[in-house]
């Protein structure tokens, strides 16, 4: 469920990175108030650890299809809250690298959406209060199983939030909605379970880690819900912030492209959820006299570009737009292929 | 994607970024600035637009062919990691079944438009995000996070990650190796095996950060991860940033393949 550059808006990539490098530098100076340097190379070994065993998958019982972990519990419950989170980060942030799961803006979303929900919510107020002083394993499983489907509930909601505000998909909200939500309930129990198994596993043969972490209270105990509800309302007010300037600037360069893609000058009617409410705001900014030759910031100076040179849009103008995208595409992939002819050539003891 | 084919990408893409080509020799900085850019430009196009999108191609052609980067290597990846774009885009033919013409005669409906541009986005910024691994080494481009002001704690958390990701996916793939061959098909690769891999997999690691541990106090580790290596932002560098960055707002706004169609079109008429 990693989200993807290309589903998102800057916006909405740009509001979740603000909210992942906050709880980033948030987490680092928590940890360095009461760090133990043992830990460092501790946090290092099992990002790579986390990393590695998300790669082993196993058959999920019952329905033949395989899963594998997604440890951000499994972390929170060893490390404690802060490390867990900047280990999920670097997970996160590899994974983007080499493997190029959803991308570099994306990322913001990702560390988010499978890193700030276990460590800062689940842990805290659902994992903590359940699993008590850890010592019944009943209680581990209830609450590993609890925090387990809050925290892919909450990461599968995320992902189809920041889809819709992003704008890029026509899917309706509920649509949407109850394709993800199911599939992370089973992936959530699926979860719980195996964090539960790997909790009493490590209890049961190394107890002295969990107790540890349990008893470093500084790491464990650092949270007090009133500052996560302070955190849920800053990032609140800042996605507020920053979806009014999305919905302020996103429609005209909608209408526009719409224009100019399409002949038409405006879509089928988009019947609800955002894009009808993006309509309704675009109807009272748009059509104002002189607006496509105001010479303002942003989107208004890209249309006093755009105006004069498509006055009217139809079928032939399309025809050429498509002809000249062939030709660019063409001319880049010749200087790629001219580029890498050229090496060949003068490489040095080349067949 | 099976293990060892995972691996042996990442281990693939890893060496890429060793050799020394132009783009290989950039600051890693200047590299991480420019893709960024890239991949907020890409995405800061409206969603039914596709051609306008086409000349951002030139970047990741440039950098791969620059780089001496196998672009089949590349378009590889992509294909690898597409899904769930490729499924959430899929709806939108269904939803927004309005009709458009593109061209006299052909018309398609403006869901298709929508889910080729996701398509063109997502090929764009995934495969400029590859590119940048594999024309930077890692410790590289951790350098310039932490010279970008990324907190020093979580630079040398990517840093020790990367150092040990080799050596654990290696013993997780003996495990998993010798899990298999106990497991004919499917049984015995259940649920309850894996946690117990797992858990085996988890105590090795603790014990051997342990280990790390006692010998990095041994050579006078004193919390953080210094780096010997200083680098310079050299003329070059800048220079590549302010010519992605000017390629990239030309193409932004100005319409650039429509332009040359019709130009070649005024020609040819």
């Amino acid at each position: 469920m990693h989200m993807a550059d290309a589903l998102l808006s800057p916006a909405v990539g740009a509001t979740f990175w603000a909210g992942t490098i906050g709880t980033i530098g948030y987490a680092s100076k928590k940890l360095k108030e009461h760090l133990d340097d043992r830990k460092i190379p501790l946090m290092g070994v099992l990002g790579a650890f986390i990393f590695a065993s998300q790669m082993i998958n196993f058959t999920i019982p019952g329905t033949g299809s395989s899963g594998h972990l997604g440890g951000g519990m499994i972390l929170t419950v060893l490390l404690g809250p802060h490390a867990a989170f900047l280990v999920m980060a670097s997970v996160l942030t590899v994974q983007a690298l080499f493997f190029a799961d959803g991308g570099l803006l994306a990322l913001g979303c990702n560390i988010w959406n499978l890193g700030f929900y276990p460590c800062f919510v689940a842990y805290p107020l659902i994992y903590k209060p359940l699993a008590g002083d850890g010592r019944s394993p009943r209680r581990i499983l209830l609450a590993s199983m609890a925090s387990g489907i809050f925290v892919f509930q909450a990461g599968a909601f995320s992902v189809v939030l920041e889809t819709l505000l992003s704008g890029k998909t026509a899917l309706p909200f509920t649509t949407f909605l109850l394709m993800m939500q199911p599939i992370h309930l089973a992936i959530g129990v699926v979860e719980g379970f195996v964090t539960a198994g790997m909790i009493q596993y490590v209890r049961a043969a190394r107890p002295e880690i969990l107790d540890s972490s349990a008893s470093s209270a500084p790491l464990a105990a650092g949270i007090s819900f009133r500052n996560v509800l302070i955190g849920f309302v800053a990032f609140a007010v800042v996605t507020g912030g920053a979806l009014s300037w999305f919905a302020s600037a996103h429609p005209d360069g909608l209408e526009w492209s719409i224009g100019k893609v399409t002949g038409m000058g405006e879509l089928p009617e988009q019947k609800r959820g955002i894009p009808a409410a993006l309509k309704s705001v675009q109807e009272k900014t748009a059509f104002l006299p002189g607006y496509g030759f105001k010479p303002a910031a942003g989107e208004p100076k890209e249309k006093k570009q755009e105006r004069p040179a498509w006055p009217n849009v139809d079928a032939g103008t399309s025809l050429s737009g498509l002809l000249g995208g062939v030709l660019v595409l063409a001319i880049a992939f010749g200087i790629g292929w001219a580029i890498r002819a050229y090496r060949r050539y003068n490489r040095p003891g080349s067949p | 994607m099976s293990f060892e084919t995972a691996y042996s990408g990442i281990g693939r893409l890893d060496r890429l970024s060793y050799r020394d080509t132009v783009i290989h020799r950039l600051d890693p900085r200047a590299k991480v600035v420019a893709t960024m850019l890239f991949a907020v430009v890409v995405v800061s196009f409206p969603k039914y637009e596709v051609l306008s999108l086409l000349p951002f191609f030139l970047f990741p052609i440039l950098i791969g062919a620059l780089g001496d980067i196998p672009a089949g290597f590349i378009a590889r990846k992509v294909v690898a990691v597409s899904p769930f774009a490729v499924f959430v885009g899929i709806f939108n033919p269904l939803f927004d079944p309005g009709v458009v013409a593109i061209a006299p005669g052909v018309s398609v409906s403006a869901g298709w438009i929508s889910f080729a541009s996701i398509l063109v986005k997502f090929s764009l910024t995934i495969s400029a995000a590859l590119l940048l691994i594999a024309t930077t080494s890692f410790p590289g481009i951790c350098r310039g996070l932490r010279r970008l002001g990324i907190p020093a704690l979580f630079v040398s958390q990517l840093l020790f990650l990367y150092r040990y990701l080799f050596v654990l996916i290696e013993e997780a793939i003996r495990v998993v190796r010798a899990r298999d061959m106990r497991a004919f098909g499917k049984k015995g690769a259940g649920v309850r095996v894996f946690v117990r891999i797992v858990g085996t997999l988890f105590l090795r690691t603790v014990e051997r950060a342990e280990r790390i541990y006692g010998a990095m106090l041994a050579r006078g580790f004193r919390g953080d991860v210094p780096s010997m290596r200083s680098e310079m932002f050299r003329p070059a560098d800048a220079i590549f940033v302010l010519a992605a960055g000017g390629f990239f707002a030309l193409c932004r706004f100005v319409p650039v393949p429509q332009m040359i169609g019709r130009l070649v079109g005024g020609l040819a008429g």
